[in-house]
C-alpha cells in the first residue's frame, strides 16, 4: 500500500516513465501551450457553421415547419429537418428510438427540429430564428410514476425498463428494520469543452468527421444509419476532448453535422454554446428510491427491500443498462442474503438521461448508506463496525447470486479510510468557512461533524454484452507507436499506452497515435473499462511485438529466449552464457515489428427473471469519509476534507490516479452540496455555469487517499478501473456528515440552504 | 464609426446624442454576456474605458467620490478600500479575478440587478449617483436611481458619472449568502454601516426586492442600541443584534426563484444582519473576537 | 459589419476585418485571428477557460468586446513568453505535477496562475483558491493545480536572481 496524505505522493518511484511511475501526460506540453487542438478548435477552408433549432417545449405536436424566411437571409446555405434525413430517422446509443429531427412529435424541451448551415455563427443564430415551427401544445408528462401508469409517449412504450432481483427467502425479517425514501435530483456531467465537431464531405460520397466522443466506432454506426452511407464510409478521427464523464457516449451533433455536410457539399463547424451543451447530451437519471433494511441484534444484515425509480427522460439512451446497475449493485457491498428489488427506468418529458460517471451506483449508493446509518442507530452500533461486519468479499454473492471472484477488498478500505489523518482545525479566514468568498459566517456559527460511507460498482459492460478491443503495437527505429481507437477524454489513456509501451518493450520513444476508425472498435471510454479492455489489447499487442523480437534475437544469437530482458532501449541478457545486447533502434530500422490484439474479458450472461445470473465481470469498491463544516443558521456547508481507501488492483500512474481520484470526489461533492437541473414544465431553468453551480477551487475539500493494491486477475499487471468509485460514496458520505452536524433527515441531494434550516416544503 | 472611445464625459455624452442607439459599454461583464447569448445585437458602442475622469476616485472632503469606471479589483486596494471597507468587501464578493478586473461599479448601478453586489453598500451609505447628460450634471440619491429590477431613473442620454459616499467613520460590514462559496450570485446580501461621527447605522439589502432595499427603522434601532460614547461602537445587549435581525428580515420583500425561496431570503437576510452588527461592534458582545 | 480595426495581441498588430461588431476577443481571437488557444466554455465569464491579460489585468476573453479593445495590450497564453526552455516555470508544472487531464480549462488557469504568481510570488492555500475561484476544472477537483502551483512557486523561489542554464 502507498500512502498518499492530502495529495503528497509518498511512494518510492518506478524507471520513470514505465508501469507504476507518475509518467507524464504526452500532450501536456501542448495543452498547458494552448497547442493542443480541441474539436471546436478545427478549421477548414471553405467551412461554414452549423446550428441546431430546439423546441422550447416539453410536450407538443408539430403542425408545420417553414423554413423559407430562413433559407432567405443572406448568408444561410441550408436548413433541413427530417424530411431531409436520407436512412434512418431514428438514432441511439443502445436503441434506435430517438428522432434525428422531431417531426410529428416533441418529447422534450431541447429536442432538435431543424439545423441551418450559415456563413457565420451569427447568422446562423438568426436563420434559427426565422425558422416557424407551428407548435400545437400537449400537457408533459413529468412525474415518472404518472408514466409508468399512463398513456404510451412513444411507440415503445414508458418503461425503458422493469427489472426484478429475488434472492433468499422474500419473507424473513431480522429485529431491527428501517426504511427510507430518498430522491436525487438530475445531475450534469458539465464538462468544461462544449460539444464540437467538423464534419467534411469526402470525394467517395462518404463523411469524414473529427469530432469530441467516448466511442467513434458506435457513432460511427449511428451515422451511417442516418446517412444511408455503409459504415466504412464515414470516418471518424477523435478530435481533442474536454471532458466527458458519460455525456459524450450518446450521439450530439454527429449526425446533424454530417447530414449538413452532406447536403452543403462544405465542410461544417459545429459548437454547442453552454446552454445547448445542457440540452444537447444526457445527464444522470433523477431517481427515487425506497428501502427497507432488517438486521438482527448482532448487526447481520437479514433482509432488503428495495424499489428504484429512476426518471430516464424522453428517450432510452442507456437507460435499460442503468437500471441495471441500479438494482444490482442497489445493496451496497454488503452481505445480503434475503432480498426483493425492483427497478424501473421510466420514460417522460424530461430531458433524457443515460451515462454519467457511476452510472446506476451513485443512485442507489447515497440511499444504501443512509438506511446502513439509520440500521447502525436503531441497532446501537458504530456505524462503521456495522459495515465492516457486512462487508462482502471474495467468495461472497452478490444480490444476483453471482459469486465474487475478483479482488473486492471491502473491509479493507473501510478500515484504511477510518485511519487516514483527520483534518487540522478550522482555518481562522471567514473565507475558509461555509459561505466562503461571501464570508457570511463567523467562527462561532460553524459546527463540524463527520459522515462515512462505502460504494461499489461493476467495471466494464455486463450482461452478456461482451465487447472488446483492439490494439496495435509498432516498434521501427527504436520507436514504438501504438494504434487504438480508444476515446482520450482527459482520463489519461494516452499515457498509459506510453508507459505499457515502455515497461514492455524497453524503450522511452513511445508514440500514440490519433484514435480513429481506422482500426477496430476500442468501445466506449466508460464504465471504468479503457484501462482493463483497451489497457488489455494494448499490452497483448506490446507482447506480441516482444515476442516477436525474443525470437529474433534468440534465433540470431543462441540465447535462450527467457534470459533476455527489453531496458534503455536494448535487449540484453540478464543470465546464460550468451552475452547478448542488441539496440532495439537498430535491430527495427529496416525490419519494423508489429502486431495487432484483439482483449475481450471473459463471458457475462443475461439475468434471468429473478435477476439472477453472472452479469458482471470485475467489481471495485471504494469508501469516503467526510468532514464538513456548517452554518446551520443559514444552511452552508463547507466540505473540509475527503478521505478515501479505494479498490484499485494496482496503481499504474499515482499521479495521475490521484487526479482522478481527486476529479471525482469533485463531482460528488458537487452533487452533495449544489449541482442539479432545475426543471420547470420539463424546462431546464438553469442551463448555464451561473446557474448550474460545480465546485470552485473555493469548494473543493482537501484529499487524503490511500489505495488498496490487490491485484485483479486477468487484468493487465492487476490494474482495475478507478474513475468511477471515487463519485459514488463521496456524495453519501458529505450527506452523513452535514446530517451529522445538523440532526436533520437530509433525504435528498443536492442538499440545500433550505433543506438544512428547514425551510424545505 | 462603430465603436467610440470619447476620452472626456462631454465627449461621451455629445457621442450618445450622436447616436442614440448605441450601447455604453464599460467593463462589458454584464453587457457582453447579452450580446453573447444573441439578446442584443448591438449596432454602435460607446466604450467608456479611455474617459479618464471615470476611472478616478478622490477623497474630497469627508466624502469619498468614486467614479464609475472604477473596478471592483480597484476597489479592493489600499487607498480605496480603506476608505470604503464596505464597498470593498462587497467587491471581493463579486465573481472571480477576472470579472473583478473588468467589471466597473458604474456598470454595477447601469445593470441595477437586485443582486448586484456594491448597491446595499451604496444604499446602506447613502449614496448619491453622479450622472452627466445633454441637460447637464446632476446626482440622485442611491435608492432613487434604482426604480425596478434591471431599471434605473436615467434620462435618455444619460450616464453615470460616478458615486459619492461618506468616508468611513466606523466598522462597515457586507455579507452574501450563495449557493457555492464563490463565483456566485447573491441569494440574500446584507451591507451594515456604522458611522461613528454621526452616530448612525445604514443598512442596505440585496436580493431581498425589485431593487436595493433600506431598513430605515432597523438602522434607526440599531442607532439607538449602539453605544457610541466608546473607543468604537459597543452593543451591550446580545439580544438587541437579534432583534436588528428581525426588524431587518421585515423589511425585506423577498420572491420565490430557481436560486432560492423567499421564506429562506428572509431568514437569511435577518441572520447575515444579526451577524454584521454583532461582529461589527464586537468585541463589546464577546460573543465572536475571531 | 465593423470598419477593418487593429488589435495588439502577443506584442504584434493584427487587422480584423469584416467582423460583425458583437464579436467578443474571444471569438476574433480563436475565429480570426489563428489563436485558438482561449478556450469558450461559457462565453458568461464563468468558467475561465478564455482567461487573457488586457493591459496586464487578467480578464475574460468572451465578455471583451473585440472592437473596443483597440490600443490595449493583449497577452494570450499563446504569447506567454517562456523565460527559460520550453514552457514557462507554471506551464513546466502543470505538466510536472499532473495538474492538466482534458486540459480545456488549462490555457486559462495557467494564464490566472502567472497573474497570481506575478502578483503574489508566496501566495497562501486560501490566496491561491481565490485567485483560481474563476477557473472551472471539472476533470481534476484542483488538487493537482494546487500542487502546481506550490511547484511553480517553488521554481521561482530557486530561480530567482539566477539565470536558469536550459
Amino acid at each position: 500500500m502507498t500512502t498518499v496524505e492530502t495529495g503528497r505522493v509518498t511512494t518510492g518511484a518506478p524507471p520513470s516513465g514505465a508501469v507504476g511511475a507518475s509518467a507524464r501526460r504526452p500532450d501536456g506540453g501542448p495543452k498547458v501551450r494552448g497547442e493542443f487542438s480541441f474539436s471546436g478548435d478545427l478549421w477548414s477552408d471553405g467551412m461554414v457553421w452549423g446550428a441546431t433549432l430546439r423546441s422550447p417545449h416539453a410536450s407538443a405536436r408539430i403542425r408545420a415547419i417553414d423554413v423559407s424566411a430562413a433559407l432567405a437571409i443572406p448568408g444561410v446555405i441550408t436548413v433541413v429537418t427530417a424530411d431531409d434525413v436520407p436512412g434512418s430517422k431514428f438514432y441511439g446509443l443502445e436503441h434506435r428510438d430517438q428522432p434525428v429531427f422531431a417531426w410529428e412529435l416533441v418529447r422534450y424541451a431541447g429536442e432538435p427540429v431543424a439545423a441551418v448551415a450559415a456563413d457565420h455563427p451569427e447568422t446562423a443564430r438568426r436563420a434559427l430564428a426565422a425558422i416557424e415551427v407551428d407548435y400545437e401544445l400537449t400537457e408533459p408528462v413529468l412525474d415518472p410514476e404518472v408514466a409508468l401508469a399512463g398513456e404510451p409517449l412513444h411507440p415503445d412504450g414508458n418503461v425503458f425498463r422493469e427489472l426484478w432481483v429475488r434472492k433468499g427467502d422474500p419473507d424473513v425479517r431480522g429485529e431491527f428494520v428501517v426504511e427510507g425514501t430518498y430522491e436525487l435530483g438530475m445531475q450534469d456531467q458539465a464538462f468544461m469543452g462544449p460539444e464540437a465537431g467538423l464534419a467534411s464531405p469526402a470525394d467517395d460520397g462518404g463523411i469524414d468527421l473529427v469530432v469530441s466522443t467516448q466511442w467513434l466506432h458506435n457513432d460511427r454506426d449511428q451515422i451511417a444509419e442516418c446517412l444511408a452511407l455503409a459504415p466504412e464510409k464515414v470516418r471518424l478521427t477523435l478530435g481533442g476532448v474536454g471532458g466527458a464523464f458519460g455525456a459524450r457516449e450518446d450521439v450530439s451533433l454527429q449526425i446533424h453535422a454530417s447530414l449538413l455536410a452532406s447536403v452543403t457539399g462544405r465542410p461544417v463547424k459545429m459548437v454547442y454554446s453552454r446552454e445547448e451543451s445542457f440540452l444537447g447530451h444526457v445527464h444522470r437519471h433523477p431517481g427515487r428510491l425506497w428501502m427497507r433494511h432488517s438486521a438482527d441484534r448482532d448487526g447481520k444484515i437479514v433482509s432488503y427491500e428495495a424499489r428504484i425509480v429512476l426518471d430516464g427522460g424522453a428517450y432510452r439512451s442507456s437507460s435499460y443498462h442503468v437500471v441495471a446497475n441500479a438494482a444490482c449493485f442497489s445493496a451496497g457491498p454488503y452481505n445480503t442474503p434475503n432480498a426483493v428489488v425492483v427497478g424501473f427506468g421510466v420514460r417522460t418529458n424530461n430531458p433524457p438521461c443515460g451515462a454519467m460517471r457511476g452510472f446506476g451506483a451513485v443512485q442507489v449508493c447515497f440511499a444504501h448508506e443512509a438506511q446502513m446509518d439509520r440500521l447502525a442507530d436503531a441497532i446501537g452500533m458504530d456505524r462503521i463496525e456495522l459495515r465492516i461486519l457486512n462487508a462482502m468479499a471474495p467468495g461472497d454473492t452478490l444480490l444476483t447470486g453471482q459469486i465474487i471472484t475478483g479482488a473486492l477488498p471491502v473491509a479493507d478500505v473501510i478500515r484504511a479510510t477510518a485511519a487516514l489523518p483527520m483534518p487540522p482545525a478550522a482555518s481562522s479566514d471567514p473565507m475558509a468557512r461555509p459561505g466562503g468568498a461571501g464570508r457570511t459566517t463567523d467562527a462561532t456559527d460553524v459546527v463540524r461533524a463527520t459522515g462515512f460511507a462505502v460504494g461499489f460498482k461493476n467495471l466494464m459492460y455486463a450482461e452478456g454484452y461482451d465487447d472488446d478491443s483492439h490494439a496495435a503495437c509498432r516498434i521501427e527505429g527504436g520507436v514504438v507507436t501504438i494504434t487504438c481507437a480508444a476515446a482520450e477524454v482527459g482520463q489519461g489513456f494516452v499515457t498509459l499506452c506510453q508507459q505499457f509501451g515502455r515497461e514492455i518493450l524497453g524503450v522511452d520513444d513511445v508514440v500514440v497515435a490519433p484514435a480513429d476508425t481506422s482500426i477496430g472498435s476500442a468501445g466506449s471510454t466508460s464504465a471504468s473499462r479503457q484501462t482493463m479492455m483497451s489497457g488489455g489489447a494494448v499490452e497483448k499487442a506490446c507482447r506480441l511485438v516482444r515476442a516477436q523480437i525474443v525470437e529474433q534475437v534468440a534465433a540470431s544469437s543462441g540465447a535462450d529466449p527467457d534470459h533476455l530482458a527489453f531496458a534503455e532501449g536494448r535487449v540484453v541478457s540478464v543470465e546464460g552464457p550468451v552475452a547478448v545486447a542488441v539496440d532495439l533502434a537498430e535491430l527495427t530500422a529496416e525490419h519494423p515489428y508489429e502486431a495487432m490484439a484483439r482483449h475481450q474479458h471473459r463471458t457475462t450472461y443475461p439475468l434471468d427473471a429473478d435477476g439472477q445470473g453472472d452479469a458482471h465481470v470485475s467489481m471495485a469498491c471504494a469508501a469516503h469519509r467526510a468532514v464538513v463544516d456548517v452554518d446551520p443558521e443559514l444552511g452552508l456547508v463547507r466540505v473540509v476534507q475527503l478521505a478515501t481507501a479505494q479498490d484499485v488492483g494496482k496503481v499504474l500512474n499515482p499521479t495521475a490516479a490521484l487526479g482522478q481520484i481527486e476529479g471525482g470526489i469533485a463531482q460528488g461533492v458537487g452533487l452533495a452540496t449544489m449541482e442539479e437541473i432545475i426543471l420547470v414544465d420539463g424546462k431546464p431553468r438553469n442551463p448555464s455555469f451561473t446557474d448550474y453551480l460545480i465546485p470552485t477551487a473555493l469548494d473543493m475539500p482537501e484529499v487524503a487517499v490511500e489505495w488498496i493494491e490487490v491485484p485483479e486477475p486477468d487484468a493487465p499487471f492487476g490494474a482495475k478501473g478507478i474513475g468511477e468509485p471515487p463519485v459514488i460514496s463521496s456524495t453519501p458520505a458529505v450527506v452523513a456528515a452535514i446530517r451529522a452536524a445538523t440532526g436533520r433527515p437530509l433525504v435528498r441531494v443536492p442538499v440545500r440552504p433550505t433543506d438544512i434550516v428547514g425551510l424545505t416544503s | 464609426m462603430d465603436v467610440t472611445l470619447p476620452t472626456t464625459v462631454d465627449e461621451a455624452v455629445s457621442a450618445r446624442a450622436d447616436a442614440p442607439d448605441a450601447v455604453l459599454l464599460a467593463g462589458g461583464t454584464d453587457l457582453m454576456v447579452a450580446v453573447n447569448a444573441g439578446w442584443l445585437n448591438p449596432t454602435a458602442v460607446i466604450a467608456l474605458r479611455s474617459v479618464a475622469e471615470l476611472g478616478q476616485w478622490r477623497v474630497d472632503g469627508d466624502q469619498l467620490v468614486v467614479g464609475a469606471g472604477v473596478t471592483y479589483e480597484r476597489m479592493l486596494r489600499e487607498g480605496l478600500a480603506a476608505s470604503s471597507p464596505g464597498l470593498a468587501d462587497a467587491a471581493r464578493t463579486v465573481g472571480s479575478p477576472q470579472i473583478r478586473s473588468a467589471g466597473t461599479i458604474g456598470g454595477n448601478l447601469g445593470t441595477a440587478s437586485p443582486a448586484g453586489d456594491t448597491l446595499p453598500v451604496l444604499v446602506a451609505l447613502g449614496a448619491m449617483v453622479e450622472l452627466a447628460g445633454p441637460d447637464g450634471r446632476r446626482s440622485l440619491p442611491m435608492q432613487e436611481f434604482t426604480t425596478g429590477p434591471k431599471r434605473t431613473a436615467l434620462a435618455p442620454g444619460e450616464m453615470i458619472t460616478a458615486v459619492r459616499v461618506p468616508v468611513a467613520s466606523g466598522p462597515q460590514q457586507y455579507r452574501k449568502v450563495g449557493v457555492r462559496n464563490a463565483m456566485v450570485i447573491a441569494v440574500a446580501s446584507v451591507a451594515v454601516v456604522l458611522d461613528g461621527d454621526r452616530r448612525s447605522v445604514g443598512v442596505g439589502l440585496g436580493s431581498v426586492g425589485p431593487v436595493p432595499l433600506a431598513a430605515p427603522e432597523a438602522a434607526v434601532f440599531a442607532a439607538d442600541a449602539v453605544d457610541w460614547s466608546a473607543g468604537g461602537p459597543v452593543l451591550h445587549e446580545v439580544d438587541a443584534a437579534v432583534r436588528f435581525g428581525e426588524l431587518v428580515a421585515a423589511a425585506s420583500s423577498p420572491i420565490d426563484d430557481h436560486r432560492s425561496s423567499a421564506a429562506y431570503r428572509r431568514l437569511a437576510i435577518g441572520v447575515l444582519a444579526e451577524r454584521c452588527l454583532r461582529t461589527a461592534c464586537a468585541p463589546a458582545v464577546g460573543e465572536d473576537a475571531a | 459589419m465593423t470598419s477593418p480595426y487593429v488589435l495588439t495581441v502577443n506584442g504584434t498588430d493584427r487587422t480584423v476585418e469584416d467582423a460583425w461588431l458583437g464579436e467578443s476577443l474571444l471569438y476574433v481571437l480563436r475565429e480570426r485571428l489563428g489563436l485558438p488557444g482561449s478556450k469558450a466554455g461559457c462565453e458568461q465569464g464563468e468558467c475561465g477557460s478564455c482567461s487573457v491579460e488586457l493591459d496586464g489585468e487578467l480578464v475574460c476573453s468572451c465578455l471583451v468586446l473585440s472592437a473596443s479593445a483597440v490600443g490595449t495590450r493583449i497577452v494570450t497564453v499563446e504569447g506567454l513568453q517562456p523565460e527559460r526552455g520550453e514552457f514557462t516555470d507554471v506551464q513546466q508544472a502543470f505538466v510536472d505535477e499532473g495538474a492538466v487531464k482534458c486540459g480545456f480549462c488549462t490555457p486559462g488557469l495557467i494564464m490566472a496562475v502567472h497573474d497570481l504568481l506575478d502578483r503574489r510570488p508566496e501566495p497562501s492555500d486560501l490566496e491561491v483558491r481565490e485567485a483560481i475561484s474563476g477557473n472551472l476544472c471539472r476533470c481534476t477537483g484542483y488538487g493537482r493545480v494546487f500542487a502546481a502551483v506550490e511547484a511553480a512557486v517553488a521554481i521561482r523561489r530557486a530561480g530567482s536572481g539566477v539565470e536558469a542554464t536550459t
